[in-house]
């Protein structure tokens, strides 16, 4: 810092070393910070991925392990699976109708189809929670046995980050009320976008190996 | 000075935009088309499994398995590039890279923990059902 301040304040030095100036290859200035936000919530993404991928494996490994308790089949209620499912899929595509509005400077649209994004999110977490109301209260507690311990660890976490992503998306239609569309709420709403149609695939994933294998086997 | 702020504010917001235009933005948001199309498929690739497991329409069911896995690997491709606008160029290949880095791992822990917890349960000592119940 001190010896590039030097030749400014001394001009002497300055005309000596005027032709030395260094050539800065990044003259147009290609430091985004709403880019490389981006790209820090996407490792972010896939970090989250790994811990997914963990709970997966874990699932894999004890899901066969029902220690003479329920199994898959006994337990799970496809119809309200494929339900849920409904609900996450609608809510990924009403939370790309929101970016849409979000582009054209629509915030009224932009918060229409946040708030049905929301209702679609707090609908899915609602029939997850009667779910394992209704699995508890049957007897099939994650204590019984392994496969439930998994069950309930990956299916659990899942639906705690629509939790938190409902949270989110609750936080960010009130800062886009009192503040507006400006670039700092953008950013937080593409964030939140791709977390939002994270959880949807890892969604696809836990619907597929979970629930419609388990009741396959 | 709040009306430069606001300017610069606007100069950046601009920015961004060109880029998105340009196509180099990753996360920038597709078009209307682009996420109906995705929704489209998302449903029928999410149908077809639902359909042929309550419908029991195959009676293999290692078949069925396996097709409901290669439905599930291709919805996990549709959502990625129609809802979160995956490319290979986006970030200067950046978010392309850590994908592939993140999905090599989830390979490895996925079939490696299935491999040898399969194998460890294989070579087990059988144990009988007396001593089962006599098992901490």
């Amino acid at each position: 810092m001190a010896s590039h301040a030097n030749p400014a304040m001394n001009p002497a030095i300055a005309g000596a070393t005027a032709a030395d100036v260094p050539d800065f290859l990044d003259l147009e200035g290609e430091h985004h910070p709403e880019g490389s936000t981006m790209l820090g919530f996407w490792i972010y993404l896939m970090s989250d991925c790994l811990i997914f991928a963990v709970l997966f494996a874990t699932y894999a490994v004890l899901g066969r392990s029902y220690a003479a308790g329920p199994s898959p089949k006994d337990l799970f209620d496809l119809p309200i699976v494929a339900v849920n499912t409904s609900m996450l899929l609608f809510s990924s595509i009403t939370y790309g109708f929101a970016m849409l509005a979000m582009e054209r400077d629509d915030l009224a649209k932009t918060q229409l189809w946040l708030a049905v994004t929301g209702l679609f999110g707090a609908a899915f977490v609602g029939l997850e929670l009667y779910e394992f109301a209704h699995l508890i209260h049957e007897g099939a507690t994650p204590q019984r046995s392994g496969f439930l311990s998994a069950f309930f660890t990956l299916v659990g976490t899942h639906g705690l980050h629509v939790t938190f992503g409902l949270i989110w998306l609750v936080t960010l239609m009130i800062q886009t009320r009192i503040r507006g569309l400006v670039p700092e709420n953008r950013r937080r709403l593409m964030c939140l976008s791709m977390f939002w149609h994270f959880l949807d695939v890892i969604w696809i994933g836990v619907f597929t190996f979970v629930y419609l294998m388990g009741v396959l086997q | 000075m709040s009306g430069a702020a606001h300017a610069d504010d606007h100069a950046h917001g601009h920015g961004g935009h060109g880029h998105g235009g340009h196509g180099q933005d990753a996360h920038g948001h597709g078009s209307f088309k682009d996420y109906v199309t995705g929704f489209v498929l998302s449903v029928i690739l999410t149908a077809i499994p639902f359909w042929l497991v309550m419908g029991n329409v195959i009676e293999d069911k290692l078949v069925t398995g396996v097709v409901i896995l290669g439905l599930a690997v291709v919805q996990i491709v549709v959502h990625m590039i129609y809802f979160l606008h995956m490319n290979t160029k986006s970030e200067g290949g950046w978010t392309f890279l850590a994908l592939i880095f993140t999905i090599t791992l989830v390979v490895i822990t996925l079939f490696g923990s299935i491999w040898v917890m399969h194998h460890l349960n294989a070579n087990m000592m059988p144990v009988s059902a007396e001593e089962m119940r006599h098992a901490p």
